[in-house]
């Protein structure tokens, strides 16, 4: 009976685990691999915040780092540098997940190292 | 908001679904609904879909506590628009609003179980700093919470991380408390999704 619920519980706990990893890898692969107004290239520095062509760059890296920070000017200062709206919508969006994305990761590998070490002792 | 397109550039049925949202709450249409309304296949439809398992699916944290994570991280990125959002689900949600105002004034001193201050702290030294260690885990899991409360709360933080940014670079506008109020109520009935 015991290790009957056990295997049910495990199950339930895998299948929501799988949906929400699913969830995550389907939106990375939206943003960054298929099409878009900004290239794929673009979305994909946008989204690692790294190799942008200024001015976009300090918008960018304001949405990584210090979204509160960012100013009707940094839009302005891109638009005027030929990025257009949907461009910036993408580019804008590409950064937010990326700089999340890494946050997850090292949450994930952090734990992964915790319980694996644990396990071991 | 900061893009026109996000406040004007809506397909006719998507128009009418904001009007029919006005009438029914009696409130504008939150941003952050409009944001992921615009252009689906880009981004709403999948954020959605990740918010809701993270906020709605299996896990052993309530809805409560989910939300509480959600107003937490969004307190640690300063993103006003998500702190009054989730303050006002997670407050409708535990229906305890002094318990929601404690843990954003004072992690420390709020009276919460263990677990959860622990995961809440964990997670705010991952949103500020960008880092946390297998030590900073091996504490967590002393305070009680398991490996896969620990994952679960890593998504909401996921979500919000993402959310928070979005809703400060757009620029979203702050609602008045009865829209938070409002926005809190559907979040409750209806999810993310």
């Amino acid at each position: 009976m015991i290790q009957g619920r056990t295997a049910e519980d495990a199950q339930g706990t895998v299948a929501g685990e799988d949906k929400g990893r699913a969830a995550y890898r389907a939106l990375l692969d939206r943003v960054l691999a298929r099409e878009g107004t900004a290239s794929a290239q673009q979305r994909a520095r946008a989204f690692s915040n790294e190799g942008l062509p200024p001015p976009l760059d300090a918008l960018i890296d304001k949405v990584a780092t210090r979204p509160a920070q960012v100013t009707d000017a940094d839009f302005a200062t891109a638009k005027a540098s030929g990025f257009s709206e949907e461009q910036l919508f993408e580019l804008v969006i590409c950064a937010a997940v990326g700089q999340s994305a890494r946050l997850y990761e090292t949450g994930l590998a952090a734990l992964g190292e915790a319980t694996a070490s644990g396990e071991a002792g | 908001m900061r893009l026109e397109i996000l406040n004007s550039g809506y397909h006719p049925g998507t128009k009418l679904l904001f009007a029919v949202i006005r009438l029914f709450s009696g409130q504008p249409v939150p941003d952050a609904a409009k944001l992921v309304f615009y252009r689906p296949d880009f981004y709403g439809a999948r954020a959605r879909n990740l918010t809701h398992e993270a906020m709605r699916g299996p896990s052993a944290w309530s809805v409560g506590d989910r939300e509480l994570m959600a107003a937490y991280v969004s307190k640690v990125n300063d993103s006003a628009f998500c702190i009054g959002a989730h303050t006002a689900t997670a407050s409708q949600a535990y229906q305890d609003g002094a318990k929601v105002q404690a843990v954003l004034a004072d992690l420390q001193s709020a009276p919460i179980e263990e677990p959860l201050r622990a995961t809440l702290r964990m997670l705010g030294k991952l949103t500020a700093e960008g880092s946390v260690s297998a030590d900073d885990m091996r504490e967590v899991l002393s305070a009680g919470a398991s490996a896969q409360q620990i994952e679960d709360a890593l998504a909401v933080c996921l979500a919000f991380n993402t959310t928070d940014r979005l809703a400060d670079a757009f620029g979203f506008v702050v609602l008045s408390p009865e829209g938070f109020e409002a926005g809190a109520k559907y979040l409750l009935k209806r999810g993310y999704r």
